[in-house]
């Protein structure tokens, strides 16, 4: 059946069904964001219409942006593989601290934090620091005790930044093509290559070897004997 | 307000979309029948661009594939989770059972873990060994046929073992492991576990022209679009619409109860729109019921008349009671020969490519029943905490974890793919104690009362969770792994997960021969009425420790079978 038959066949219990695909247009409609994000993936029509709320607020303040995209090029310095930017990591983090509000505190108090400390050590912003000030201190809050029972807060602060910065990097096109992933894409999967089996001292357990797909005849239907034996 | 009358008379009305209304749907509409569906959610097709979401990148979301809008990710295809926003359910006590609900076309078989094992021999009749729960009327021989027949409708990839309790089918060919796979089975061997390739209902090969031929990206948990896997939308209700029979769906209608006449027999249901958030009503010569265990057993319970006053067909006072969920518990391992791996796409199947069934002999452990072991890793699709505590692994080989700098892109390409995990799904006892109820404080959004839970694990579960954890950790040192995260102790349940989080829940409409200690038939039609019939894991007497859907299925052909007899004879 093509898809118009199948929805012809579809009852809406009632006759308003065309309301719910409209409800995602809000009275601010025309100030959509979608100067930011254009965003087609299969969401329902509430979450559409909440990811449009969301991408409508601004969190952070402007100063405040400045400095996490300070932060993130110091955690991730721009490479020929991708940079910050490219990644759209900002903006992810932005949007990601409207999506669990139990980040924000987290992330303004850290930040807070961050400017005190600069300011009393220093007598200016972070982003206004030179870069060995930057460096320095970071390297007070970059590297947690992995014995330690609890992180000081502002350790804590700053792993919650990395662990942002590196996913929203990790997560980009860019990122992706970085790490090295090449799957998300039709393929035909036939085992381990060799060479690797070889590098890792893996085989194919041969009492195994019958039983798996032979991909050549996967197009061919399948049909078994009354043993369930399959014999295409 | 007024109730709004449906003209048409059907044959049968349906209840739910899942894999058991799907079923009964295909079955009833292929024999002519007029029927009827009627699902709480939304209409949805996996071929539907517009609802798609396999193949998408995270990039193509400003989340990246976080779960704040659906519990296991954004791109999961399962509209719902264990909280639903105007549907609340409550505890009794400090009882935690967690409760997922899916609400489309399809339900929960859109996002499932195509796990697909038959119950075995042994599953049936579990308390001639233990002395524990009860057994179950049928026995594997009743069912069997209808496992053959379903492996050959919806496909269903394994090999053929000839083990004593792990039935084999009519299989596809299983794929080749991936490399974590082929690290567990060495190590999973060393230790006694046996390994097989697993069972899973997707087609490695093809079945039929109507669907198409895996290619294998992994994201069986975003539903097809070429009906490669098992959705019950994709394979048994697109296929019943084409049937001779007449297949009217009715979505985004939620069912409050099932209607009766004087003499008690059902007549139909009422639903509410939730678009209009009016009330309806369809009639049938038969209702089928196939909405899950708990929201069947909550619309029996809502069902209350003259001659049912403790819910339509409650006079054994059953419904709710029994209700069961799978045992689970996982742990992860950190294989140091697996850091630094050379890239292939090695996305595979959605889902494992080998597990091992329950190995164990009961007489020399201290708990009943068994568990089965899933496996998984690899080198997959980064989504919202790909990289999270990016070097943390550091700590074991003696660098520095924490930092900043280009680094940590060094660290996070070198542990890609290095940690796998493995999750023990386990066999509980089906307890009276162990149950939901209708709240009769509390309502949903639509009016309809709502459930609350009361379901506390024992120490035969506890203690299972604690022989997984042992298991784990003997395998992953055998595969020249380390163990990740603390050992659960007995503060911790062993690790053991609340009631409801491995989606296994069954026994709330039990079937037995005896209508004082169970709820439905040997067909699952109910003692009390005869022209309704659960085809949903309600009627499940225990759980094996195997996946429900198989049997869910093979039970609703039976059952809708049963029903067209019935309804030639005029029996019902």
């Amino acid at each position: 059946m093509n898809r118009r038959d199948s929805i012809r066949s579809l009852f809406l219990g009632s006759m308003v069904g065309g309301l719910a695909l409209e409800s995602c247009v809000t009275s601010s409609g025309e100030t959509l964001s979608k100067k930011v994000w254009d965003y087609q993936y299969g969401r329902t029509p509430e979450e559409k219409a909440y990811d449009e709320e969301l991408l409508n607020q601004q969190f952070f303040e402007d100063t405040e942006i400045a400095t996490l995209t300070r932060l993130a090029n110091l955690i991730l310095p721009p490479s020929p593989e991708g940079t910050i930017e490219e990644a759209g990591v900002p903006e992810f983090i932005e949007f990601i601290v409207k999506d669990f509000p139990t980040l924000q505190t987290r992330m303004r108090g850290g930040l807070m934090w961050l400017k005190n400390h600069c300011n009393r050590n220093y007598g200016k912003a972070f982003v206004q620091c030179s870069e060995d000030e930057q460096f320095a201190v970071l390297d007070q809050i970059a590297y947690p005790d992995p014995n330690a029972k609890e992180q000081k807060q502002e350790v804590q602060f700053f792993s919650l930044v990395r662990n942002l910065v590196l996913t929203g990097y990790f997560t980009s096109e860019k990122g992706i093509q970085e790490l090295g992933y090449q799957g998300n894409q039709p393929n035909v999967w036939d085992g381990v290559p060799d060479d690797v089996l070889k590098d890792h001292g893996m085989e194919y357990d041969p009492e195994w070897t019958s039983k798996f797909l032979n991909v050549d005849t996967r197009n061919e239907i399948a049909q078994w004997d009354d043993q369930g034996n399959l014999i295409s | 307000m007024q109730i709004i009358e449906n003209p048409t008379q059907y044959d049968v009305v349906i209840v739910g979309s899942g894999a058991g209304g799907g079923m009964a749907t295909k079955i009833l509409a292929e024999a002519g029948l007029k029927v009827a569906v009627i699902e709480a959610g939304p209409f949805f097709d996996p071929a539907n661009p517009e609802q798609q979401t396999q193949l998408k990148w995270p990039y193509e979301s400003p989340r990246r594939g976080a779960g704040s809008t659906r519990a296991f990710g954004e791109f999961d295809m399962a509209y719902g989770g264990w909280e639903i926003e105007g549907e609340p359910y409550n505890q009794i006590g400090n009882s935690k059972f967690d409760w997922f609900r899916s609400r489309m076309l399809g339900g929960r078989t859109n996002h499932w873990g195509r796990i697909s094992l038959r119950f075995g021999p042994r599953d049936f009749k579990s308390k001639d060994r233990d002395g524990l729960g009860e057994n179950w009327p049928i026995s594997y021989e009743d069912i069997k046929p209808y496992y053959d027949k379903v492996d050959q409708l919806i496909g269903v990839f394994g090999s053929k073992e000839d083990l004593p309790n792990e039935p084999d089918g009519y299989f596809l060919p299983p794929p080749k492991p991936r490399l974590h796979e082929l690290y567990y089975k060495k190590g999973a061997e060393k230790t006694g576990v046996k390994v097989i390739p697993s069972r899973l209902s997707i087609l490695t090969k093809r079945i039929n022209n109507e669907r198409g031929v895996c290619f294998y990206c992994r994201q069986c948990s975003r539903s097809c679009s070429v009906y490669a896997d098992f959705s019950s939308g994709s394979c048994l209700i697109f296929p019943a619409q084409k049937s001779k029979g007449q297949v009217d769906l009715y979505v985004n209608s939620m069912v409050r109860e099932v209607t009766v006449n004087d003499q008690g027999k059902a007549t139909g249901v009422l639903y509410i729109n939730k678009e209009d958030r009016q009330e309806y009503r369809v009639t049938g010569k038969v209702v089928v019921l196939a909405a899950s265990a708990c929201s069947t057993a909550r619309i029996l319970l809502n069902s209350k008349s003259a001659m049912h006053p403790n819910g339509l067909g409650n006079s054994s006072g059953m419904i709710g009671h029994y209700l069961h969920d799978s045992t689970g518990t996982d742990r992860m391992a950190f294989v140091p020969e697996m850091m630094n791996r050379k890239r292939y796409n090695e996305d595979g199947v959605g889902g494992m490519h080998l597990y091992s069934p329950w190995w164990l002999d009961n007489k020399k452990l201290d708990f009943p029943r068994g568990y089965h072991i899933e496996v998984w890793g690899g080198m997959g699709m980064p989504s919202y905490g790909t990289a999270f505590n990016p070097n943390d692994l550091n700590k074991y080989l003696g660098l520095t974890v924490g930092g900043y700098g280009n680094g940590l892109r060094e660290d996070v390409k070198k542990f890609y793919g290095s940690v796998m995990g493995m999750s023990g799904r386990g066999e509980s006892i089906a307890r009276y104690e162990n149950y939901c109820e209708i709240d009769p404080t509390a309502v949903d959004e639509f009016g309809i009362p709502v459930l609350r839970f009361n379901y506390q694990w024992s120490d035969y579960e506890r203690k299972q969770s604690r022989h997984m954890h042992d298991t784990f950790e003997e395998i992953i040192h055998n595969m020249g792994g380390i163990v990740l995260g603390e050992k659960p102790g007995a503060d911790k349940d062993y690790g053991l997960l609340n009631p409801g989080r491995i989606i296994h829940e069954v026994g709330t409409t039990r079937m037995g021969s005896n209508p004082d200690t169970s709820v439905v038939n040997e067909f699952e039609q109910m003692h009390d009425v005869k022209n309704v019939f659960i085809v949903d894991a309600g009627p499940f007497v225990s759980q094996a420790d195997k996946n429900p859907t198989w049997t869910i299925l093979a039970l609703a052909w039976r059952t809708s079978d049963f029903i067209i007899d019935a309804l030639k004879k005029q029996n019902i």
